[in-house]
């Protein structure tokens, strides 16, 4: 039998900071974002893939930290609300959302923007259907959606007329 | 003194949602306190069982665990309670531990608490516990509860029925045989839950040496949680602070008393050290209050031109194996009672309502609390008249709703109802929606093979709820609030209130009305709120209460700020407080124009250089208001709302086209918020109506507790709402504002149904059960 | 909810991922994505005492022509499928059915060699892949078998995939001009796993099926392809009384099996609806 323990060694780019830590095999990307790396933004909502309140992006994909253990995230790239807000890539979002008060509790938000700006950043063509379909996997339970789906095509539209 | 509304009804972003937007809200689970451990709770796998024998040795060996702990260890710390309110008729109601040592009555009741120093070794200690059990028989179904040979949940209570009613208004059974028309319907409303996308959570800090305990608690009612929480724990009231963290979510499922919390706050006590408990998805499916669960028998009484004439109801609804406490799972078949009739003029009602124990998850309320239902009922009844007597869907309701010189209007319920708009949110609503267009394409679509169904409701949504609902029947509940001002040195206001924010826009409120009353710059006001130690007592945020009680305390308490500000200014200007007014932030002398003192000159002269002031002169600068409602049960506000949807009669799906709706809060403070408020609704309302359901098998066991399988819509699945608002003030108070949080979740049920209905009606079927599924529309369509 | 400790190790080949898989046996567990397996862990569902990650293997990435077939690494994530020129173009089939797969972020993780792994019967690519006959290259102790699509899916998650064994690609027949296809599901949610789903795939000649290949799932434990009611269409002019005869035989060879939301007998009637939709589509 070969030596196997149950922690693992990882390095991870957290928002441009390299981190090298010990941890349990067992523990996911959310938890060592929030409990271990102390970046609180990132929220969990149920720990089943369902809810979406816990996205992230990992090597610039948006993905579920509540499936994605910390160990596979090991050498990769992951960039969390506060990376996000701090480089000022999604501020334009960030401002929408501001102004069509698209956010109520704030739960949903952080992950709410990162899919958002995916999609944003894919060069496909947006509409409000496509904003929905796109939002699909990102529960809000207060909004109604309508407010968040009029600040992601409000930047959708900034996009098409200036840049 | 005249207000010049410069912020009032502007829609002003909130100030505190930057905040959320750039993640910096700090939920209960974000907070980390120094020692804390973790507990992880064994709960029951049976509705209706003896624990026997629990055995926790193994459990007790894993490294980290430092604790295991069961309802007979808890109960030196931590007493039983007995829910029940003593002005609604009898009630039925056996006492409740925090974790029961002896018999567990639902599936997922906490029985066994696991404390570790992490929540990963807490859970794998857990499932170690063994529990030895003797399976009772379980109580499950509605009917079946009510009979005599039917098994107890509380043997010493002889019934499974907890509570009933009888509301028996005019001559209903003559008014009924005189009717030309009369339609009978059964209406089914499925079980649900809240689903805050946040679970509950808490975090207990029992200090021993001053015997003092702070509770960072995920709460709607931190004033109320803790008084209760105190009395159950045997502490005085002052030895508890609540510390609210933001709110995930609330929508009522945060403010009743949970086992699994109180037993957190007495482990802490127990082991002197913080403890954490924050609920999985999982357990927060099992113990989270669900609602609903109700089915009515209803009649409607119709002459030809569709004046109705009488209505009855008879409602069997269920409620766990306890009345939820403090408030008691009483109010939702009682508000179905009193409010399905409210938006319609009728002379003659009976509404009769049964409550019976089940061993399921105890039900309270949650947000509409019972209106929902009841406006389920009545929509569906004025839908089944209409189509009955051959009469337009929206004519028919102006022919029933209260006349538009009618108000105030006692209601055939009982119910006092003032300022409504009903008949021009209704034209307003047609007009914005353009009924007649869109039944104008229904038929030309119709003819290509595409199935759109049109629904319009009218509401009537209960706010703001006086004294007489709860506290009046002995529940510690307050539904008072107040606001407390403070000027600070600089100038600037501080206020707290007992008010607390789930992200509907509280602060956003109070910091408009202090703003405009002081004529301030919103930046120059800070608002806090949810920190039992530092905030007035206050009910907190429940029933759309907000706006309409701590708005107009709120209102009160600047009106005072601002006396006493023009005093002081008066009296160190030596000019008469008359001519003195509050203009953009400085103190103006209204006859020469000048600015006499600015806010900044105030705070430093009644902080600071109060050696100008005469002796006997000490101004008021913290100020607190005030203040209950008390003249109506609750403030009614009325709210239209339509429906277009597509039915597809081969898969039974509905694809939701577009919603309005035209809402009446009185006074409105924030168009926006409150736009925001009836969409959040309408889109949780969508879930009752199309998705949401507990489903339970025979025995108690929920078949669907996880987000795979219970069903909330998501933002591929609802529509765009359009709103629009009217303003029609309570004279309840000089701010005139009712609440508006619970409008979108009544009507849109009821509006979906019709509108489902309204696309079934060539094929002569219709549904009456919500949810809504494919599945029963199939079968309505006789397709499975 | 936490999983359940166990540890975790990088493989850096497949051999070792073989020698890993037969020194721990039924213990050990492929991790690619981890979008079906993590939830499991975090409910404590399955509790494998190792967990081998595979997704440093480069050799299981990929998308490529072999021949008369196209070649998809079992590392290939869905989002990957979801923008392949090579997809869209020759396996139109795949390239219509991704699009219901979850959702974005699920899909930025989640492998076809994962999904194939696990074989969720409301799953679309098992379906898919069963549609288009399909082979699956799978490395063991051994070495290398390919297994036929069709001799894969054995029951309720259960494959021909052995504990030792590992799924290493997928390859798949082109379309031709002559191809037909169509895809429906019956989801409450835009995302949702499926309750009733209908692949078709098939050639058509001289305006007649020469081939058709219907394959149903989430109905099943299993995706299952209705051959008798397909041999009924085959080589015939379709017409409204030839499509529901064909249709009768779904009542007899559909081994329907419903859940707490789609009773047999809806996911039954859907099943027909889906089948006479699409053949009413292609038939146009």
């Amino acid at each position: 039998m070969s030596e196997l323990t149950q922690t693992v060694d990882v390095c991870i780019t957290l928002n441009g900071h390299s981190i090298k830590a010990t941890i349990p095999a067992r523990e996911n990307l959310a938890d060592f974002i929030r409990h271990r790396i102390g970046l609180m933004g990132t929220n969990v909502g149920c720990e089943q893939g369902i809810c979406g309140a816990c996205t992230i992006r990992l090597n610039g994909d948006s993905v579920r930290s509540c499936l994605t253990l910390a160990a596979q995230a090991n050498g990769h790239t992951v960039e969390t609300i506060e990376g996000l807000t701090d480089s000022g890539e999604i501020s334009q979002l960030q401002e929408a959302f501001h102004r069509n008060n698209a956010a109520q509790c704030g739960y949903c938000t952080p992950a709410m923007l990162i899919t958002a700006t995916e999609l944003l950043n894919s060069k496909t063509e947006i509409s409000r259907d496509k904003i929905r379909e796109y939002l699909s996997g990102n529960l809000c339970r207060c909004t109604g959606y309508h407010a968040i789906i009029d600040a992601v095509e409000e930047v959708a539209e900034a996009q098409n007329n200036g840049r | 003194m005249a207000v010049n509304r410069k912020v009032i009804g502007q829609s002003l972003p909130r100030p505190n949602v930057m905040s959320f937007i750039k993640g910096h809200g700090k939920y209960l689970d974000d907070i980390i306190v120094p020692g804390m451990l973790h507990v992880c709770y064994v709960r029951s796998p049976y509705a209706h069982a003896k624990i026997i024998e629990i055995n926790a040795d193994d459990a007790l060996a894993i490294e980290g665990v430092v604790k295991i702990v069961n309802g007979k260890d808890l109960l030196e710390y931590c007493k039983p309670w007995t829910a029940g309110l003593t002005n609604l008729g009898e009630m039925r109601s056996a006492p409740q531990h925090a974790m029961p040592p002896e018999i567990a009555r639902w599936q997922g009741e906490a029985v066994v608490a696991v404390i570790a120093e992490t929540k990963a070794i807490a859970e794998d200690a857990a499932e170690l516990v063994e529990i030895d059990w003797e399976e009772l028989n379980p109580v499950t179904d509605l009917q079946k509860a009510t009979e005599n040979d039917s098994a107890l949940i509380h043997p010493e209570l002889e019934s499974n029925v907890a509570w009933s009613i009888d509301i028996d208004a005019g001559e209903v059974d003559s008014a009924l045989e005189n009717s030309d028309i009369v339609v009978e319907k059964v209406f089914e409303v499925g079980r649900q839950t809240g689903v805050t996308l946040e679970p509950r959570g808490m975090i207990a800090d029992y200090d021993r040496g001053k015997s003092y305990l702070t509770l960072h608690h995920a709460t709607q009612v931190p004033h109320i949680q803790r008084y209760i929480i105190a009395r159950q724990l045997g502490l005085s009231e002052s030895s508890v602070r609540i510390i609210c963290p933001e709110l995930g979510g609330g929508f009522g499922l945060k403010l009743h008393v949970y086992g699994d919390e109180l037993t957190t706050c007495a482990l802490s006590m127990m082991l002197g050290r913080p403890v954490k408990f924050v609920a999985d998805r999982l357990e927060s499916f099992l113990s989270d209050i669900h609602a609903r669960g109700h089915r009515i028998s209803a009649k409607v009484g119709v002459n030809k031109d569709g004046q109705i004439q009488a209505m009855t109801l008879d409602n069997l609804a269920g409620c766990g194996p306890y009345l939820i406490h403090p408030r008691t799972s009483v109010i939702e078949p009682l508000l179905v009672a009193i409010c399905t009739p409210l938006a319609y003029n009728l002379q003659h009602y009976r509404a009769k309502a049964t409550l019976v124990y089940q061993n399921k998850v105890p039900t309270g309320q949650y947000r509409g609390v019972g209106m929902p239902i009841a406006s389920l009922v009545a929509e569906g009844l004025v839908d089944a008249a209409a189509l009955a007597c051959g009469i337009d869907k929206v004519e028919i309701r102006k022919r029933n709703l209260h006349a538009v010189d009618a108000y105030p209007v006692t209601a055939v319920s009982g119910e006092f109802l003032e300022g409504l708009s009903q008949v021009a949110s209704l034209e307003k609503l047609t007009s914005m929606m353009d009924y007649k267009g869109l039944r104008a394409e229904q038929k030309t679509m119709r003819d290509k093979g595409i199935h759109r169904g049109i629904g319009v409701v009218t509401v009537v949504e209960g706010t703001a709820p006086s004294p007489a609902l709860y506290a009046a029947g002995g529940a510690p509940i307050s539904s008072r609030d107040a606001c407390t001002l403070r000027l600070e040195a600089d100038g600037e206001i501080s206020c707290t209130t007992g008010l607390t924010d789930q992200g509907q826009g509280g602060v956003a409120i109070v910091t408009q009305i202090i703003a405009d009353t002081l004529d301030l710059s919103m930046d120059a006001i800070r608002v806090s709120m949810g920190d039992t130690a530092t905030t007035p007592f206050g009910g907190g945020t429940w029933a759309s209460r907000g706006t309409a009680i701590a708005g107009e305390a709120t209102l009160r308490a600047a009106k005072a700020m601002r006396a006493s500000i023009l005093e002081v200014t008066s009296m160190i200007s030596e000019q008469p407080v008359d001519i003195l007014d509050l203009v953009n932030g400085e103190i103006v002398n209204l006859e020469t124009g000048e600015t006499q003192m600015s806010m900044q000159d105030v705070g430093q002269a009644i902080h600071f250089k109060t050696h100008q002031f005469p002796e006997d002169f000490e101004p008021e600068m913290i100020i607190t208001r005030h203040y209950s409602q008390r003249e109506q049960l609750m403030v009614y506000a009325n709210c239209a709302l339509g429906v277009s949807l597509d039915l597809d009669i081969n898969t039974g799906l509905v694809t939701l086209k577009k919603i309005w709706a035209v809402d009446d809060c009185g006074r409105i403070i924030n168009a926006k918020l409150v736009t925001e408020q009836l969409r959040g609704g309408i889109v949780q309302g969508i879930g009752s109506a199309l998705f949401e359901e507990c489903l339970y098998d025979e025995d108690g066991q929920l078949l669907n507790g996880n987000l795979i399988e219970y069903l909330v819509p998501m933002a591929g699945d609802v529509c765009d709402i359009e709103c629009a608002h009217i303003e029609t003030p309570t004279k309840a108070s000089e701010l005139g504002a009712k609440g508006c949080g619970e409008a979108g979740i009544i009507g849109v049920c009821g509006a979906i149904m019709n509108a489902i209905n309204d696309a079934l009606e060539p094929f002569n079927a219709s549904v009456t059960s919500q949810p809504f599924t494919p599945a029963k529309i199939l079968r309505a369509l006789g397709k499975v | 909810m936490k999983p359940r400790s166990f540890s975790f190790t990088t493989a850096h080949s497949v051999e070792h991922v073989i020698g890993l898989l037969q020194e721990h046996g039924d213990e050990a567990k492929i991790i690619a994505g981890g979008q079906s397996l993590v939830p499991t862990l975090n409910m404590r569902l399955s509790a494998p005492q190792l967990l081998i990650d595979i997704s440093a293997l480069d050799e299981l990435r990929g998308i490529s022509l072999d021949g008369d077939r196209l070649r998809i690494g079992a590392l290939t994530r869905h989002v990957e499928l979801q923008s392949n020129k090579l997809i869209a173009q020759h396996l139109p089939l795949i390239a219509s059915a991704i699009n219901h797969v979850a959702h974005v972020a699920i899909r930025n993780r989640g492998t076809i060699g994962g999904n194939l792994s696990l074989a969720d019967p409301a799953s679309e690519l098992p379906a898919c892949s069963l549609a288009l006959g399909a082979e699956l290259s799978i490395v063991g102790n051994k070495g290398k078998r390919i297994v036929k699509a069709g001799d894969y899916f054995k029951d309720l998650y259960e494959t021909d995939l052995q504990a030792n064994e590992i799924l290493v690609a997928i390859s798949f027949p082109l379309a031709t001009t002559n191809t037909v296809h169509g895809f429906r599901e019956f989801v409450r949610r835009r995302g949702d796993f499926a309750s009733c789903g209908l692949v078709m795939n098939g050639e058509r000649q001289d305006g007649k099926l020469t081939s058709l290949a219907p394959v149903f799932f989430a109905i099943s434990n299993t995706p299952v392809l209705a051959s008798k009611c397909a041999a009924k269409l085959l080589n015939k002019t379709l017409n409204d009384d030839l499509i529901e005869e064909a249709l009768l035989e779904l009542d007899r060879e559909l081994p329907v099996i419903g859940d707490i939301h789609t009773s047999t007998e809806m996911k039954l009637h859907l099943a027909k609806h889906y089948l006479r939709e699409i053949l009413g589509e292609i038939n146009v």
